[in-house]
């Protein structure tokens, strides 16, 4: 059956509205039907994946610079994803200067659209936060999962193309996470460990999304979490089991589980186990967190952490550009500066160019990262709790734990 | 004989089919400046999908196969259609924006019908398959 569409909708597929718009209904036209959509449902936001040139290549490039070229504009707020480098540091990082320039033309193509450049995979954690029920359309695998489960707005896991769509026309079509009915978890985690470390939450969400392998999850037993360890939760989830949905009793605003659900418990030794798999090897030449993107939060427990102290090692902190201008004007990012780490903005560890810039063994404290960095940035990589991975001068071999 | 299909992305070709019963990623498995499929282990591997009515079940891998599409239409070296089993979002996307037309969910099987080099029509501006 054919999605029934508006007249708005019609005139924007038979080129009314312009080509931009035409081409992006047509693939809107066609994924509703492939996905047995009705109709389309207008959207609050867009979030677009697909920005760093390491990903998208030549190809995306000239893809996003003909649209740009015909005049297209975005009609509601779309905000893009990590890209490849800082945009203003890429120099100091030594990125090589014809991927800085390709990558440059890529956001330049973007932004001509109307897209606002926040380069971030956390748009929640600069005010991007869509309320209950509202239906957005969200790319990077992390923020969908959050967005539908911590903020309970509504999206499907979007790929960059279909997102950048969405945001030239306005809505999306209405299927999946769209629908009321799919808004149920066919799996209950009771979990019987106590998660102290944000890493913990990365831990679980990768037996989780192992287990559920897209289903949406109902956690039972966790009595307190913050956003970011939830981040890290559904980052995990989504990594390692193409997840976009999780509730969690009394903490997520939805709650609801199918008769007869599959339930299984998480307990103490099987975390641990886990643990030691995401744990490659004990070598780091350079510790990165932030993995989704850092929060203010993170950052100021880190400075803590460094202050008046020489870390052993690099220390990237990854965080968006408006996260590193509220901690550089808090005066965190001089701290963490003196320590001998920086916050890296716009990018991260898994879309920068790692292994060209002469890294081979990476520590991080997330999930989420362990599962892509040896794929996408050829690294062997140290998961530990982000106490554990840093190091300072003059600290002997005893490492320095949190609080 | 002629078998109905439902259209991903319009248009009209006619050429010489390619057939395969395995999915196939355009990021990574097909060169994209000659068209041919350097997946190692593939049934089509060594075979160029240039000037082809491309038949497979689906696609399958990272969303940028769609911009992968778009590079070898540009390089002159795309397939002339595709007929999927069932399409997904890669491939649909990838042949809309690149202008190569598209059917899937034909009523009849389409590997029961369709065999490699036979003469295929796809006519993806009224969903038909001639052949």
């Amino acid at each position: 059956m054919e999605p029934e569409l508006t007249k708005k909708e019609r005139c924007m597929l038979n080129g009314e509205c312009g080509e931009g718009k035409r081409q992006a209904m047509e693939i809107l036209f066609a994924l509703a039907k492939i996905y047995g959509a009705k109709n389309m449902v207008p959207i609050g936001s867009a979030q677009i994946s697909g920005v760093s040139y390491k990903t998208i290549g030549d190809a995306g490039l000239e893809y996003l610079e003909d649209l740009a070229k015909k005049g297209t504009k975005v009609e509601i707020p779309a905000y893009l994803n990590p890209i490849g480098m800082d945009a203003q540091g890429w120099e100091e990082m030594k990125v090589p200067q014809d991927f800085a320039q390709k990558q440059l033309a890529i956001l330049n193509a973007y932004t001509s659209m109307g897209a606002k450049p926040t380069c971030t995979c956390t748009p929640y954690l600069i005010g991007v936060r869509p309320k209950v029920g509202e239906h957005i359309a969200w790319a990077e695998s992390s923020a969908v999962v959050f967005a539908n489960s911590v903020l309970g707005a509504r999206t499907n896991r979007e790929g960059g193309p279909s997102a950048l769509c969405a945001a030239i026309c306005g809505f999306t079509p209405n299927y999946g996470m769209h629908l009321e009915e799919n808004r149920i978890a066919d799996l209950v985690v009771d979990v019987k460990v106590a998660l102290p470390d944000r890493s913990d939450f990365g831990v679980l969400g990768a037996i989780a999304g192992g287990i559920a392998r897209g289903r949406a999850v109902a956690f039972r037993g966790i009595k307190k979490a913050d956003e970011d360890m939830l981040k890290y939760l559904g980052a995990a989830m989504a990594a390692f089991g193409s997840n976009s949905l999780f509730f969690m009793e009394k903490i997520t605003p939805e709650w609801k589980i199918r008769d007869g659900a599959e339930k299984i418990s998480v307990d103490k030794p099987e975390m641990g186990r886990m643990r030691k798999t995401l744990d490659e090897t004990t070598e780091a030449d350079i510790i990165t967190t932030g993995c989704p993107h850092a929060s203010l939060a993170e950052i100021k427990e880190i400075a803590e952490m460094v202050r008046g102290k020489k870390l052993k090692k690099p220390l990237w902190v990854c965080v968006s550009r408006i996260v590193k201008e509220v901690a550089a004007r808090q005066g965190l990012e001089e701290i963490i500066v003196k320590a001998g780490g920086k916050l890296v903005a716009d990018t991260c560890m898994v879309v920068s160019p790692m292994r060209e810039m002469g890294y081979r063994n990476t520590g991080v404290n997330s999930a989420k990262a362990v599962k892509y960095l040896p794929t996408m940035c050829q690294q062997r990589v140290h998961f530990a709790k982000l106490g554990d991975l840093v190091e300072f001068e003059g600290a002997g071999k005893k490492k320095v734990r949190k609080k | 004989m002629i078998v109905k299909g439902r259209i991903i992305a319009r248009g009209y070709a006619k050429g010489p089919a390619l057939v395969t019963m395995q999915p196939i990623s355009f990021l990574g498995s097909v060169d994209p400046k000659t068209g041919i499929v350097i997946e190692k282990g593939h049934e089509l591997e060594g075979k160029s999908v240039a000037g082809r009515i491309l038949v497979f079940p689906r696609g399958k891998g990272s969303t940028v196969g769609s911009y992968m599409m778009l590079q070898l239409k540009k390089n002159g070296v795309a397939p002339l259609a595709i007929i999927n089993l069932e399409a997904e979002t890669i491939i649909a996307v990838g042949a809309i924006i690149s202008k190569i037309p598209m059917l899937d969910m034909l009523e009849e099987d389409p590997f029961s019908f369709i065999k490699n080099g036979m003469v295929v029509e796809v006519d993806a501006e009224r969903g038909i398959v001639r052949c």
